[in-house]
């Protein structure tokens, strides 16, 4: 679906820049650590002195290598890295290191997003500005920390086969998933080891050529990238239907406002002067390697989802939801390994439903991490299978579970929670009252009129707080009344 | 002592080990000889911190070596004759010398060269040229050009050098001294500072075919800092050859007899060294190089391309000349207008053309095809002979001034040498005998450049050491050592 006015269709690719989770940097020893002081983690190669050569980082090539495998990518027989050639304060050697005409894999897919290609290159140092332009430009002075430059990167570029922020924030978090299963990465938005810029361009459905597009730099947070987009998507169809063009040009989105504004300036108008890195030889994985890193390579979450559906027996929705939410599946495997009564369903249900919102409305960061573990999520799923406690209880237990912790059954016990059944008369009793006590719309229940039968039910509920079974009451009412 | 210096390396170092000959006063004595420094050889001279080590018995035990400025070393001032490098120190030290001081040598002093390593005579230098012991009217010849006549003067009983179109090999002849450019991936380039990356090749300057082959051993090896590096299968031995039967060697016209530019006395002296080359048991033929008259042109689009991107890293930012500016684009536009010299900024312009969009394919993917075809070229040839013979430089030396203005003129003086550049071959040059230079004055050296295939040295180096004896070269040119030390 897409956002904007009705009639017009917005086309996106995105260009996703990952850091690799290695010991050490892409072309030299020195070791990665996020958060570290300024420049202690350099050395002559990483700052580009006079003499200095790179030499590949072996794991950042096998990591590379199982994520062009993880998106469905051929991996190229034999890649060769570049030199792309700009000024810069953040690139020491005034070139990065990266891949142009024959990347490391191309040609995947990941869910129903075509993959272009997927390359290998490093990273370039971080700067800060000092003054409030936040820009190079008008700054006082600047600083730079090296400690960055030379993280190997992964760049992952996609075809255009997105169609709205939604669906672009779904997607990426897919990807975030993948790559996390595939333990290459941190994935972290807002440190920066997952960046995504967007390519954002309209057309009217059922049309082929690709409208002029813009590009949408460094939104850091998937919330953004949604925001970000569909700015972007209404600011074309605005200026479209208004009879203007859109111009190409690299845009920033400030979340805060929710304005775009252009980067077009003398630093961002490049000729990269692409050429073969003479300094290196190409990678030229054997098909051994490959197929090792392939044989490594985790359940992912695609086809867990479909493990999910099929062996499981999952909704759609539930098998998606669990699936690309690694730790959420993880939890729900347990829990229905624990449970003994209630079925797979019934356990994705209280994961996928209770639990995440009584997490959220706790204001927990992630429902695998409560109090309650899958053994709780387990037993309770069994006490309302068992019809030991309706749902409406099992809610309020579930919310005591995830805060407190502790064994459901006992909870149960303790607060005299469980269900009021049919079995000892109770409720018997209770809808013989809720009969006598609203005759009119007893007499109405008789009378075929079935609206009437809630008012009754209500009765029962509220004699009983809550926790009767309200099919059996039902049945229990339609007995007494003999409709 | 005084006569310890007479000796070549290779009799120096069995001598310092075996006790005859005091280190510390040999390294001394090549400390006064390099004091001396009359021809602007030198851009630094060690006082004796950084002598050589006797006490290792490695092969070079007690040899000091002359430096080219373009290698780092640790601690000692490092500039590859560049403004924009002055007072640079550089953190670590390139791995051939690493290798060198293993090997118990030590560095005597860095040698003058053309900024960056691009000339062909040493007036490119940023600092001063470099005089030709021979002459001091005359070039030592370049890039190479202060290693070149520290040992032909006298002044380093060796020296290394980097070669990346004829910077060894064109000094070396020009001095009247042996200069090897070995294999590319031969020696690491691990701390030599790049020029043009796929070019650049690291190698001795010496005064004898032994010589060079001791110092290549040394030096050469795979390098895990330099992912192109490959080191010489099988290592090399020291040459001992005295004839040269049954070798086929191949003379290829395009670059010996067809050649336009070679001066009269030069194609003279050659023409007797191939009559040489017969009588000491060796076939000689003509051979063709077809594509070699387009390996000038094809060198220089590519090394100027990977100098474009080479030399971007002295941005001021992080180490040497900064001319500060309030604004990024003007400190760059300064630094490296202040401190890179004209030639740098030609070739980094050159370089930058060729590599720009729209023009890509037309200079860059042009020029690496020429370089795919000489490299063919070589191959058939070799497929034939077992060795190549060429004029090293079209002249002997030239004088100061002469080319400066005229860089056409000046590219011309690596026509001969360029080709193996680009297809990465090993190749000599040796002295052959005395010439007049074109323009008049008495006898200047000329320089026999030998080529063989890929990590062929070891059959170079005894072609090489055969024609060597019976050339019998003096390689004195004209100064009365005795009297010093």
């Amino acid at each position: 679906m897409s956002e904007g006015a009705s009639g017009w269709e917005s086309v996106i690719g995105l260009e996703i820049h990952v850091q690799l989770q290695t010991a050490t940097k892409m072309f030299c020893g020195c070791e990665l650590e996020f958060g570290a002081d300024p420049n202690v983690h350099t050395c002559p190669v990483c700052l580009g002195h006079p003499g200095t050569l790179p030499v590949p980082n072996r794991k950042a090539v096998d990591y590379a290598i199982q994520v062009a495998l993880a998106l469905g990518c051929r991996v190229a027989p034999r890649s060769i890295f570049h030199r792309k050639n700009y000024f810069y304060p953040d690139l020491p050697k005034g070139y990065q290191i990266s891949q142009y005409d024959i990347p490391l894999g191309s040609g995947g897919s990941l869910a129903d997003v075509r993959i272009h290609r997927v390359h290998l290159e490093e990273d370039a140092a971080k700067l800060s500005h000092v003054g409030d332009t936040g820009r190079i430009h008008g700054s006082g002075a600047s600083l730079v920390d090296f400690n960055r430059g030379g993280t190997p990167l992964v760049e992952i570029v996609t075809e255009p086969d997105i169609r709205s922020g939604a669906e672009a924030r779904e997607w990426l978090q897919l990807l975030r998933t993948t790559l996390r299963q595939l333990g290459v990465s941190d994935v972290n938005m807002e440190e920066g080891s997952l960046r995504c810029d967007a390519n954002i361009s309209v057309r009217r459905p059922g049309t082929e050529p690709l409208g002029t597009k813009t590009e949408l730099k460094n939104m850091n947070s998937f919330r953004f990238i949604e925001r970000g987009i569909a700015a972007e998507v209404k600011r074309q169809v605005g200026l479209l239907e208004g009879g203007g063009e859109v111009m190409q040009e690299t845009l920033h989105f400030d979340p805060a406002t929710g304005s775009l504004t252009s980067l077009r300036s003398k630093e961002y108008a490049h000729d990269y002067r692409y050429f073969p890195e003479p300094d290196l030889v190409p990678l030229a994985p054997s098909q051994a390697q490959i197929e090792e890193a392939r044989e490594r390579l985790p359940e992912l979450p695609g086809a867990r989802r479909d493990r999910y559906a099929s062996e499981l027996g999952l909704a759609p929705d539930d098998a998606a939801q669990l699936a690309f939410d690694a730790e959420l599946g993880a939890f729900f495997e347990r829990a229905a390994e624990l449970a003994v009564d209630a079925d797979n369903r019934a356990v994705a249900g209280w994961v996928t439903g209770e639990l995440v919102r009584v997490s959220r409305e706790a204001g927990l960061e992630h429902p695998a991490a409560t109090s309650a573990g899958p053994e709780a999520v387990a037993g309770l799923a069994d006490l309302v299978a068992t019809k030991m406690i309706n749902r409406k209880t099992g809610r309020e237990v579930l919310g005591r579970l995830v805060v407190e912790g502790g064994d459901p059954a006992a909870i149960v016990e303790a607060e005299g929670l469980g269900a009021v059944s049919a079995d000892d008369g109770m409720l018997e009793a209770a809808v013989e009252r809720a009969i006598a006590g609203d005759p009119g719309a007893a007499e109405k229940v008789r009378a075929g009129e079935m609206k009437a039968i809630g008012a009754l039910v209500g009765a029962v509920m509220r004699e009983t707080q809550g926790r009767a079974d309200g099919g059996e009451v039902n049945r229990l009412i339609r007995e007494q009344l003999g409709v | 002592m005084s006569a310890a210096i007479d000796l070549s390396v290779l009799e120096a170092a069995a001598a310092v080990r075996d006790g005859a000959v005091e280190a510390d006063e040999y390294a001394a004595a090549w400390r006064a000889e390099a004091a001396g420094d009359e021809l602007g050889a030198y851009l630094w001279r060690s006082d004796g911190a950084d002598g050589a080590r006797a006490d290792s018995g490695g092969e070079l035990a007690g040899v000091p070596v002359a430096v080219k400025d373009i290698f780092c070393v640790e601690g000692m001032p490092t500039t590859a004759g560049s403004r924009i490098l002055d007072g640079y120190l550089p953190p670590y030290t390139a791995t051939a010398v690493e290798r060198l001081h293993d090997a118990g040598a030590g560095v005597l002093g860095k040698t003058n060269m053309d900024e960056f390593a691009m000339g062909s005579s040493n007036e490119n230098s940023g600092f001063a040229p470099v005089l030709n012991p021979w002459d001091p009217e005359r070039v030592p010849g370049g890039s190479s050009g202060g290693s070149a006549a520290a040992v032909a003067g006298g002044l380093a009983p060796c020296a290394i050098g980097t070669d990346t179109g004829g910077s060894i090999r064109q000094p070396a002849a020009l001095c009247g001294i042996v200069g090897l450019k070995p294999t590319y991936g031969a020696i690491s380039r691990y701390g030599m500072i790049a020029f043009a990356s796929s070019l650049d090749q690291c190698g001795p300057l010496t005064r004898t075919v032994a010589d060079a082959a001791l110092l290549l051993e040394v030096m050469q090896g795979a390098d895990p800092r330099d992912s192109t590096s490959t080191g010489i299968p099988g290592g090399v031995g020291l040459p001992g050859a005295e004839r040269l039967d049954g070798l086929r060697l191949g003379v290829p016209r395009e670059l010996a007899g067809e050649a336009e530019g070679i001066e009269p006395g030069v194609r003279e002296v050659f023409e007797r060294t191939l009559a040489t080359c017969e009588e000491l048991g060796a076939e000689v033929a003509e051979t063709a190089l077809p594509h070699a008259e387009y390996g000038i042109s094809a060198y220089y689009v590519l090394a100027p391309a990977e100098a474009s991107a080479n030399l971007a890293r002295y941005d001021g930012v992080r180490f040497g000349l900064r001319e500060d500016s309030s604004d990024l684009t003007e400190m760059y536009e300064h630094t490296r207008a202040a401190g890179f010299g004209a030639e740098v900024k030609r070739r980094i312009m050159l370089g930058t053309y060729a590599l720009s969009s729209g023009y890509y394919d037309a200079y860059y993917g042009q020029a690496q095809r020429v370089r795919t075809l000489i490299a063919e070229d070589f191959r058939s040839a070799f497929d034939e002979f077992d060795l190549l013979l060429t004029p090293t430089s079209p002249t002997v030396a030239f004088k100061l001034g002469s080319r400066a203005s005229d860089p056409l003129a000046m590219y011309m003086s690596d026509y001969c040498t360029v080709p193996m550049s680009l297809a990465g071959l090993p190749a000599i040059s040796i002295p052959a005998g005395m010439a007049r230079p074109a323009d008049g004055g008495p006898e200047l050296p000329v320089g026999l450049q030998i080529a063989g295939p890929a990590y062929s040295e070891s059959r170079l180096l005894d072609a090489a050491h055969a024609l060597e004896s019976a050339i019998g070269f003096d390689g004195a040119p004209g100064r009365d050592r005795t009297t010093v030390g």
